[in-house]
């Protein structure tokens, strides 16, 4: 993986134990562009929860479909491309978590979105015939 | 990912070693409700070796704290949580559920 040089691409399989694998590829990337410790934690954060939710909701289950994952580097910013070929969904129909809710009544997910959303500078979806296709930007300090 | 549990005499200290993801979040969790399933609701967690912690993992710790403060009959804290891991329990709005110890010897102590 190292000095494989930008944009580098990997495909994984579509299961939750692809997850450290998946970690690993994007750290590598993140650390390459000189992001620090938090800022790599922030992308492995964002890419794992991404791909969870892919495994879970738009494959519906382990084993069914791959992950394809880019890693761009750009001057000002670290591009993270995540297709898949599952189902699509509506991002927007998922509400961020009710931050005030009692403990008996935390909801138990929507969680993954909000973090991908709070610490990704940049968050596009887009879902086609070829796919969903989750483009995550991180900028440089 | 390793886990390990020892019953203290007041609490259950289970330590983590590795990435808590969405594929070993359920193992962590079957490891607390064998816990709680004993009638033990008083556990510290001891977070130090742990790299990683997606929202998979929150939401064990949530669902364990539930299960331990219902009818005031225990409570999880967390020992050297990583500062990693403490910015995703902020994010998520979770700090004020949980006491956070700097080592496991004062979480222990605190039962």
């Amino acid at each position: 993986m190292s000095g494989a040089g930008f944009p580098r691409t990997q495909t994984f399989e579509g299961n939750y134990a692809s997850l450290a694998d998946i970690a690993a590829f994007v750290r590598q990337a993140a650390s390459e562009v000189g992001f620090g410790d938090f800022a790599m934690y922030m992308v492995e954060t964002a890419v794992d929860e991404a791909c969870s939710n892919i495994i879970e909701h738009a494959y519906g289950g382990e084993d069914i479909g791959k992950i394809q994952i880019t890693c761009q580097d750009a001057p000002t910013e670290l591009k993270i491309i995540i297709q898949d070929w599952g189902r699509s969904f509506n991002p927007q129909a998922i509400p961020d978590p009710d931050q005030q809710a009692d403990l008996e009544d935390l909801p138990g997910h929507g969680l993954g979105l909000f973090f991908i959303r709070k610490w990704m500078d940049e968050v596009r979806f887009s879902f086609s015939g070829d796919g969903n296709v989750l483009t995550l930007v991180k900028r440089k300090e | 990912m390793e886990i390990t549990s020892t019953p203290y005499k007041r609490c259950d200290l289970v330590k983590i070693v590795g990435r808590i993801d969405s594929g070993t979040a359920p193992r962590v969790q079957e490891a607390l409700n064998l816990i709680t399933e004993a009638g033990r609701f008083k556990i510290v967690i001891d977070l130090s070796q742990v790299d990683f912690m997606s929202s998979a993992g929150l939401r064990v710790l949530v669902n364990t704290q539930k299960t331990c403060k219902r009818f005031n009959r225990g409570e999880v804290v967390l020992a050297s949580v990583p500062a990693n891991i403490c910015a995703s329990l902020d994010l998520a709005g979770f700090v004020p559920l949980f006491k956070m110890f700097d080592d496991v010897t004062a979480a222990v102590g605190y039962f």
